[in-house]
């Protein structure tokens, strides 16, 4: 690269033929024009959507309030709730993708419509964008969203740099929806082994745009993790020990420290494959002393605790969720904690059973099968521990627990394939079949999807104020569980009858019935995502019949249920003293949860910043220009990114005060609305006579 | 002699070489109808040796494949061979411990909670601050223990005896047999026999095969289901895989491991045959396959489907897709393998369909390694 190759090729390697039309304009064959069609479907709902929001938001002028109270803002509930809507945009294009995936398999005797290389994008692009745009900033933002409250602490240690994750995050997101309008996507499958994915095999962009996509991921994520544990450690109110502290707080805790040691090695691994295809290193390729095993060995070290990242914060939304609608103290709460943290350290220790086919010894295979089953052990005491608390309690089947009761019985077969897996001998034929894919879907959709559903179902009426529509989240949740089943149970039989996964078709008759009903799973759950979207709608409708501004719409445990729904900026008036577990039940049960304080004092919170965006749009132009080869771009962004960085080194007044005149204002006026409100008994928890506060039951007497 | 009589010759040999495969009544009704179609075509006289080398290699290929592929055994729930009833049992016993032990307990209790303890049932018992009882802390850790350690036995014991890499047990000496996989199909060298195959993976029943196993190009998963295990072939590295067929059948064969484009059609038949079967079957290749030499090689050593590849090969078409060589050394696997490793190896001629991205690299200088590589 010089300078006049620079010039010469202002768009780098960016051409016409870089649209996703162009093919089948010029070699309009039938498959051609099928695919050309999809993908520049695809392609316009893209373009069209960001045009829709682009035209709504100046229309109803609402930029200034998009910068100023969301896009800058460093409150982490607002950074919190902007993960979780980045999360759904992209889960309904990763589920339509699965969707199509599956229609294409319907169809796949002998060939079906698809063209191989464009099911190959599909499932690169849906592993990827699952797992790390769909997955990651779920549980970031809920993560986000209701650890501060539940320690007491106004907000996360680091502010700003949370607001950088959440831009890095978005900018790998948009990444990936940009490789949709311009160049194509890598068809080396979520983890892009080498050397397939290198230059002699792979030379065009896709690649490229997957790596650049997962260095935004990881690099969010690892900053995420760090802020999250730091917050645990530092930010805790007074009086909460770490075994004082809400099960969901434990996961999360557990989830950042694996984010720390589990990034890392994934973005090296990234990056020298990107050294390969650029500067012509050979740490994965054939030849040169390159080692593609190496890559597998990195990839799987972040791999594997990547599993666990994904889980255990849902198993901390179970254990809140079960507690709460069993009317009870979680049980076993110190064997969950070691369970927690037993399973965050072998997570480190199983990455090997990814590729038990790889040839290394049956000693090596042995240990590794085992250590992997270990995990099964601390898994299976968290199980036992939810049914004990359920167990002589008072269980209300709301929308969160029938996503938990769907948990636990799916969760534990896809445990028990998990342990099937982690047999070398049994591995050896299911590995890379569609017995797999139903494995790992029976772990990521119950043991992650639904718990983070059932946590935004439970934590909506804390973040908006209202609740959700109940009967439409019911009907959500059941499509959600039998669309599971549907679609992934055929997949375990068609991985024992021999059939790889990734396969764009195939030549067996007898797989096309297991194929129709994975099919008509796939389009269950669509239904299911299609309820939530107007489940949401309907319930913002009805907002006012449903609100819960007291702020305890569950007979809620901890202390995020302690303060109004939505909570101040500053979350606490002020803030309490802690003095064990389920604070706020103990509060309730001692008559002190609602108290005015004789004075109030000054809170300072940190000041808007624009790093969050500013990094975000210039990580997104510096990812963009290196996959295109623009080089001037990729200079401009760098040095961009380098001086913000700088400059904000030198920003010094930070914080703002907000006074004490409005913090008692703003707490007097939530505290006659406690005094207005009627408590009420968990009968009527679903009913519009719910304004969020619960009815005490009288010590002694049975509620 | 003319080259139909000799056609009729090999089918019928290999019929009988698959005579006594099991089977469904389906797969009964399938057999008697290769009967029927074998008596139709009893050779009329002596064969002369390989009048035509086309036709030969028309009836290597029409025995092997034609019409039955209903007959293929897919899986290890349905073994053909010592290792894949091994794993079979080990599946079963993993997945009953399991069952009995985690998903029955755990399937029944639940919903007897559910009901007792519900919401409305003001008669059972409530206590809310009930979180903790000792015995039953201790016995929810001691079930998994107890079950994993259980698992764990069974674990170690049969990753030692199933490990790919170790012989099979046999009075016989194993078949030598090494596999390069090339995109998107599997070359099958047998050094011994000084033959080769690809979309057929011809072995003697009741014989154990010991496989070597490279990749021209990029990871690869050589996987047939109904024989044993899978195991990668790597470029620049060996790998090996020990299977056995006992009866003869035919067994799909696959890679699992996504390779590009034509992963999906780069699967064979293992075909198990007897004895006699597999020596009449080697030495019919060895006088009429396709003389492999450096030009077919490079062929082959495209990015091709079977289909492409018969195209792509001038001369001697195969009608089945399957080719038969002859003149395949000990001395090519290790040679491919240096190959790769080194780095001479022709890399894809045929650049990956993607307009997109074959389009610029005339335009721009592309990055070294690439150009190096394609020599
Ligand atoms: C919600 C409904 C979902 C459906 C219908 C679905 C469907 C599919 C299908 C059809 C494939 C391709 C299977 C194959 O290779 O043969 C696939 C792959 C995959 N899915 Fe999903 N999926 C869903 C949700 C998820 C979720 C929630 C996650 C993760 C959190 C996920 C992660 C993956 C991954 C990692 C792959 C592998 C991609 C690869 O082969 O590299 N999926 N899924
Ligand atoms: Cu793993
Ligand atoms: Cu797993």
């Amino acid at each position: 690269m010089n300078l006049s190759d620079i010039l010469q090729q202002p768009l780098g390697r960016m051409s016409p033929e870089s649209l996703p039309f162009w093919q089948m304009l010029h070699d309009p064959t039938e498959g051609n024009v099928i695919n050309g069609v999809i993908a520049t479907g695809a392609a316009s709902m893209v373009v069209i959507g960001a045009i829709i929001a682009v035209a709504l938001i100046t229309k109803y002028r609402k930029w200034g309030v998009l910068w100023s109270e969301w896009l800058t803002s460093p409150d982490h509930k607002k950074i919190g709730i902007m993960y979780v809507v980045l999360a759904f945009v992209m889960l309904t294009r990763a589920l339509i993708e699965a969707a199509l995936m599956r229609s294409q398999q319907a169809f796949g005797l002998g060939g079906g419509f698809l063209s191989p290389e464009h099911f190959a994008q599909l499932f690169s692009t849906h592993g990827t964008i699952m797992i790390f745009f769909v997955a990651m900033p779920f549980l970031t933002g809920v993560i986000n969203y209701a650890m501060p409250l539940q320690i007491g602490a106004r907000d996360v240690s680091f502010p700003v740099l949370n607001s950088i994750s959440l831009g890095l995050t978005a900018a790998g997101a948009a990444l990936v929806m940009i490789s949709l309008c311009i160049g194509k996507f890598s068809t080396g499958g979520w983890f892009g082994y080498p050397p397939y994915t290198e230059a002699s095999f792979s030379p065009g962009v896709g690649p490229d745009y997957w790596i650049w996509a997962l260095t935004l991921a990881s690099l969010a994520s690892t900053l995420s993790g760090i802020n999250f544990a730091v917050t645990i450690y530092k930010e805790r109110a007074p009086g909460m020990k770490l075994m004082y502290m809400p099960l969901f707080t434990w996961t999360a805790l557990c989830t950042s420290i694996i984010m720390i040691f589990a990034m890392p090695p994934l973005t090296v691994a990234t990056a020298q494959l990107a050294l390969d295809r650029y500067l012509g290193f050979h740490y994965f390729t054939n030849e040169f002393g390159g080692n593609m095993m190496h890559f597998v060995n990195l990839f799987w070290l972040f791999g594997h605790p990547e599993v666990y990242i994904l889980v255990l914060p849902s198993f901390g939304v179970y254990s809140q969720v079960i507690s709460t609608f069993s009317g009870k103290a979680l049980f076993g709460y110190r064997s969950m904690v070691m369970a927690t943290t037993a399973i965050a350290i072998l997570s480190f220790g199983v990455w090997l059973h990814h590729f038990f086919t790889m040839g290394q010894n049956a000693n090596i295979n042995a240990v590794f099968g085992i250590a992997s089953m270990l995990i099964g052990i601390p898994t299976g005491v968290k199980v036992y521990d939810w049914m004990w608390t359920m167990f002589r309690g008072r269980v209300r089947f709301t929308v969160p627990l029938i996503y938990s009761i769907g948990f636990i019985y799916l969760f534990v077969l896809g445990g028990i394939t998990g342990i099937l897996l982690a047999n070398p001998t049994i591995d050896y034929q299911v590995h890379n079949t569609v017995f797999l894919v139903a494995h790992f879907h029976n772990v990521a959709i119950p043991g992650a999807l639904f718990g983070l559903l059932a946590g935004y179902h439970f934590w909506f009426p804390k973040a908006f104020g209202f609740r959700l529509n109940e009967r439409l989240g019911m009907v959500s949740a059941i499509c959600w569980i039998f669309g599971f089943m549907l679609a992934f149970f055929p997949l375990y039989a068609l991985g024992l009858m021999g059939l790889p996964r990734r396969s764009v078709a195939y030549n067996e008759p007898s797989y096309v019935p297991l194929e129709i009903a994975a099919f008509l799973g796939a389009i269950l759950l669509t239904v299911a995502l299609v309820t939530l979207v107007v489940q949401l709608w309907v319930s913002i409708k009805h907002r006012d019949e449903n609100r819960v501004f007291v702020g305890d719409p569950w007979d809620g445990r901890s202390l995020e249920w302690s303060v109004s729904a939505p909570p101040p900026e500053y979350n606490f008036a002020v803030i309490p003293v802690v003095t064990g577990r389920d604070a706020f039940t103990i509060a309730k049960e001692a008559g002190n949860a609602y108290q005015l304080p004789d004075t109030y004092a000054d809170i300072e919170v940190p000041k808007n910043s624009a790093m969050g965006p500013v990094l975000g749009a210039i990580g997104l132009a510096l990812a963009f220009g290196l996959v295109w080869h623009i080089w001037w771009m990729v200079i401009l962004f760098f040095a961009a990114a380098v001086v913000t960085m700088i400059v904000h080194g030198f920003a010094r007044d930070t914080n703002r005060i907000v006074p004490a005149q409005q913090v008692r204002q703003e707490h007097r006026r939530w505290f006659d609305a406690v005094a207005a409100a009627k408590a009420i008994s968990r009968e009527d928890e679903r009913k519009s006579a719910n304004q969020g506060l619960a009815e005490q039951a009288l010590p002694g007497v049975p509620a | 002699m003319n080259t139909i009589g000799h056609f009729q010759y090999v089918c019928m040999k290999t019929n009988r070489f698959l005579s006594n495969a099991d089977c469904s009544p389906l797969k009964k009704m399938q057999r008697l109808m290769h009967t029927e179609h074998n008596n139709l075509r009893k050779p009329s006289s002596r064969v002369e040796p390989v009048p035509a080398r086309r036709a030969s290699l028309a009836c290597v290929a029409a025995l092997l494949l034609a019409g039955c592929s209903g007959d293929t055994h897919l899986s290890f729930l349905d073994p053909q061979g010592p290792v894949a009833s091994a794993q079979r049992w080990h599946f079963v016993e993993a997945l009953a411990v399991l069952v009995v032990f985690v998903a029955i307990p755990v399937f029944a209790i639940t919903p007897w909670i559910l009901w007792r303890y519900r919401y409305g049932a003001k008669s059972s018992r409530y206590t809310p601050n009930w979180n903790f009882y000792g015995p039953l802390e201790i016995a929810s850790w001691a079930g998994p223990v107890v079950i994993v350690v259980l698992l764990a036995i069974i674990v170690w014991r049969d990753t030692h005896a199933l490990d790919p890499y170790k012989p099979l047990a046999s009075d016989q000496p194993a078949l030598r047999v090494q596999v390069i996989g090339y995109d998107w199909k599997w070359l099958f060298i047998y050094p011994d026999q000084g033959i080769a195959s690809i979309g057929v993976f011809a072995l003697p029943a009741g014989r154990p095969v010991a496989m070597q196993l490279t990749s021209a190009t990029v990871m690869q998963s050589l996987h047939i289901p109904a024989l044993g295990s899978q195991i990668y072939a790597m470029g620049g590295m060996v790998t090996q895989l020990h299977l056995q067929a006992d009866r003869p059948g035919r067994s799909l064969g696959e890679n699992n491991m996504y390779n590009g484009n034509g992963f999906h059609q780069q699967r064979f038949t293992a075909v198990a045959m007897t004895p006699e079967g597999f020596d009449a079957w080697a030495s019919e290749v060895r006088s009429s396959g396709i003389a492999l030499n450096e030009q077919i090689l490079k062929v082959i050593s495209q990015r091709s489907t079977r289909a492409e590849l018969n195209a792509a090969l001038s001369q001697p078409r195969s009608p089945d897709g399957n080719f038969y060589f002859s003149g395949a050394t000990a001395a090519l696997f290790p040679a491919v393998v240096m190959a790769t490793m080194g780095g001479t190896m022709v890399a894809p001629a045929k650049a990956p369909q993607e307009p997109a991205n074959t389009a610029a690299p005339a335009a721009r200088k592309p990055a070294a390694p690439a150009t190096e590589k394609v020599q």
